[in-house]
């Protein structure tokens, strides 16, 4: 990552401290060679950027709403193409065209609009930064908040585990539509996360990032965790990481020992009512469960 | 070739939706979103054709749903792209979401919306409840009585964009316009190129020298005077509008105005009313003025900003005012029953006339006997 890129492309956010999201956008941001357009979808990053009269954007940026991202930069993308042939933006280097939307803004909201965009092989990169729920609003599931989080949508009670259903797989959902570049990341394996990006910039078509970004007030960790929990979660099979290219998975990591998911669960305030639970066993044995399934899948997608 | 090409002022019989096909296809605007709704199909599907046969190069964007169409315009537009869409009902209800983002962006994006009742009970035919919906959120709205207007509105909306950046949709009845055959007047494609001219931003995405944020977090320091600067944008709009109708009369000979005053100079009694309604009335209107009846019509042409001085003028000698929305305010008085009385600052000599949802047919007759003696 350039300093020098980062310098002139995104400045400081008004993050909660130890978000790693300024870290997302800096390192996707760091590495494109030339000119950018960004747009962001509603939420953590783009209200922690664009706090009016300031802006952390030093390259051209657009946020319309929440479920709009994809088409968002489908449009900016399409009138790059059509100014082009025009002879209407005559010397200038073609652009990358970057859509960064929180979980919420992709798995849900903003599928549609993703699906769509995909489908029309539009030339960009669309990153999701996963924080596993809808934090800007204060902590609301979405489709990515895992089995047995505590969230003020799905609160642990006396009769309720938090969450009671399983995410959705998104790296598969975006798969389907056959983009240029897939893959899953983690704010907590950068090297990893820079080479995939990349990789996602140089595609050409559509690609796709999805890194993982725990969220201190929310996930409830101390804010100097937030690289070590992102590891764990890796290194738990809580988040495996893979690439999806020429229309085949590819293995990133392969954890070197078994660390059980509930060492990843532990580690966070969200899950702390699992612990104080009588059937918490059986719980985390399907949590448990659960992930090795998960793994096996990826690990099969993957031929290995 | 087209054939179109080959005639100077060519006389044609056409439907509304592949008139305003053959606008599109004379602007050739740089960027197209497009979503299907009955009826503002055949705009789009005739226009897919012209593209499809190379005689236009718009990129089209076959999106995923209204939201993305009007999402996609935003995107292109803000990146200094001319853009132009068009949508009906359930569409318009559909991206209302980005409808007032398009406005405050201060973006010239035109969609032409074939106005078609709102479910409740689905129903496909027309009124101008989608209009009503999307009236105050900064879009300009024109209404068009008649395919020739239709064609014409067009390139007049896109002008009063530019000018105002502001978007702008121009109406039309759906079925009635958008599918009926009527005689049109079709302006030679020099002509048009020349009317609508090249479109230079001001600011724009790809200024990379520049750079802007669009869409930034304003909070309560600064989100009024926005809203307001975006009220006093529409407050600069009539002159506009006179401006670019007065050009447009020079090279159509078709003279446009903020309302169409049809017999109202001694009418005692007036009908006030917008869209392909506006036809039915003036046959009654004459009608009626055979037979002795002083009654007249006010056509509203330009919707929003609403024209109320020029109502008021319009309207000082009528002894009787009938209103009729083509849209039920459920629950409130009517729209342009409301825009009216505040016109003439009196609801005296004003009845309201709610009539035509969702594409019941008024007659001739009816509205003879609406305003007969």
């Amino acid at each position: 990552m350039s300093i020098q890129n980062t310098q002139e492309k995104v400045s400081a956010m008004t993050t909660c401290a130890g978000c790693p999201i300024g870290l997302v956008a800096r390192t996707v941001l760091g590495l494109v060679d030339g000119p950018a357009v960004v747009t962001g979808a509603t939420g953590c990053m783009e209200v922690t950027s664009t706090i009016y009269p300031n802006t952390s954007w030093k390259v051209p940026y657009i946020h319309s709403v929440f479920g709009n991202a994809g088409a968002t930069i489908s449009g900016v993308e399409t009138a790059w193409r059509a100014l082009e042939e025009r002879g209407k933006v005559k010397d200038q280097k073609k652009p990358k065209f970057i859509a960064f939307a929180g979980d919420g803004g992709s798995y849900d909201i903003g599928l549609q609009a993703l699906s769509g965009a995909l489908e029309r092989g539009h030339d960009f990169l669309f990153v999701t930064y996963d924080n596993e729920g809808y934090m800007n609003t204060g902590h609301q599931r979405s489709g990515a908040t895992p089995i047995g989080s505590s969230t003020e949508t799905t609160p642990a009670g006396k009769e309720s585990i938090g969450k009671s259903i399983r995410r959705k797989d998104l790296m598969q959902i975006v798969t389907a539509h056959r983009p240029a570049y897939a893959a899953t990341a983690n704010v907590g394996f950068l090297a990893d996360f820079e080479r995939k990006v990349k990789k996602a910039l140089e595609a050409k078509g559509p690609s796709f990032i999805l890194v993982f970004s725990p969220c201190v007030p929310l996930w409830k960790y101390p804010e100097s965790q937030t690289i070590n929990i992102a590891k764990l979660g890796t290194e738990t099979n809580f988040w495996p990481l893979y690439e999806y290219e020429n229309g085949e998975y590819k293995l990133s990591y392969e954890p070197k020992e078994k660390i059980s998911v509930e060492e990843f669960y532990k580690t966070q305030g969200r899950f702390k009512h699992l612990f104080k639970r009588k059937d918490k066993e059986k719980i985390f044995a399907d949590i448990q469960d659960i992930t090795d399934k998960e793994w096996k899948k990826v690990k099969k997608l993957c031929n290995n | 070739m087209n054939q179109l090409n080959k005639t100077k002022k060519q006389d044609l019989a056409l439907t509304g939706g592949y008139a305003i096909g053959e606008a599109l296809r004379q602007i050739n605007p740089d960027v197209m979103a497009v979503y299907p709704i009955t009826p503002q199909t055949p705009i789009i599907a005739s226009f897919s054709k012209h593209v499809a046969d190379g005689e236009a190069d718009t990129k089209m964007i076959e999106v995923e749903s209204e939201h993305s169409a009007m999402s996609a315009c935003i995107g292109a537009s803000a990146s200094g792209a001319r853009v132009m869409t068009a949508s009906s009902s359930q569409g318009i209800m559909y991206m209302m979401e980005v409808i007032p983002v398009a406005a405050a962006m201060r973006l010239p994006i035109v969609m032409t919306v074939a106005n078609r009742a709102i479910s409740g009970t689905i129903n496909i035919h027309n009124d101008h409840s989608d209009a009503m919906a999307m009236r105050d959120f900064g879009w300009v709205q024109i209404f068009s009585e008649t395919v020739q207007e239709a064609y014409d509105d067009t390139f007049i909306a896109l002008r009063v964009a530019e000018k105002a950046k502001l978007p702008v949709a121009p109406n039309l009845d759906g079925f009635f316009i958008t599918h009926s055959v009527e005689n049109v007047k079709l302006l030679d494609d020099e002509v048009v190129k020349k009317f609508v001219g090249e479109y230079i931003p001001e600011k724009y995405l790809f200024d990379f020298e520049n750079p802007v944020t669009y869409g930034a977090l304003t909070l309560q320091n600064s989100y009024m005077e926005i809203r307001e600067e975006l009220g006093n944008a529409m407050g600069l709009v009539p002159n506009i509008f006179r401006e670019v109708t007065k050009e447009f009369a020079e090279i159509s000979g078709r003279q446009y105005d903020f309302v169409e005053e049809y017999k109202i100079e001694d009418a005692e009694r007036v009908i006030v009313a917008m869209g392909s309604t506006a036809g039915t009335i003036k046959e009654a209107v004459d009608n009626l003025r055979e037979q002795g009846e002083k009654v007249g019509l006010l056509k509203i042409k330009l919707f929003r900003p609403f024209p109320y001085e020029q109502v008021k003028k319009s309207l000082q000698n009528a002894q009787e005012i009938i209103v009729m929305d083509k849209n039920l305010s459920i629950g409130a008085k009517q729209v342009l029953e409301n825009d009216v009385v505040e016109s003439i600052g009196s609801s005296e000599k004003v009845r309201s006339m709610v009539y035509g949802l969702g594409g019941k047919e008024v007659f001739v007759k009816e509205i003879e006997e609406l305003i007969g003696s």
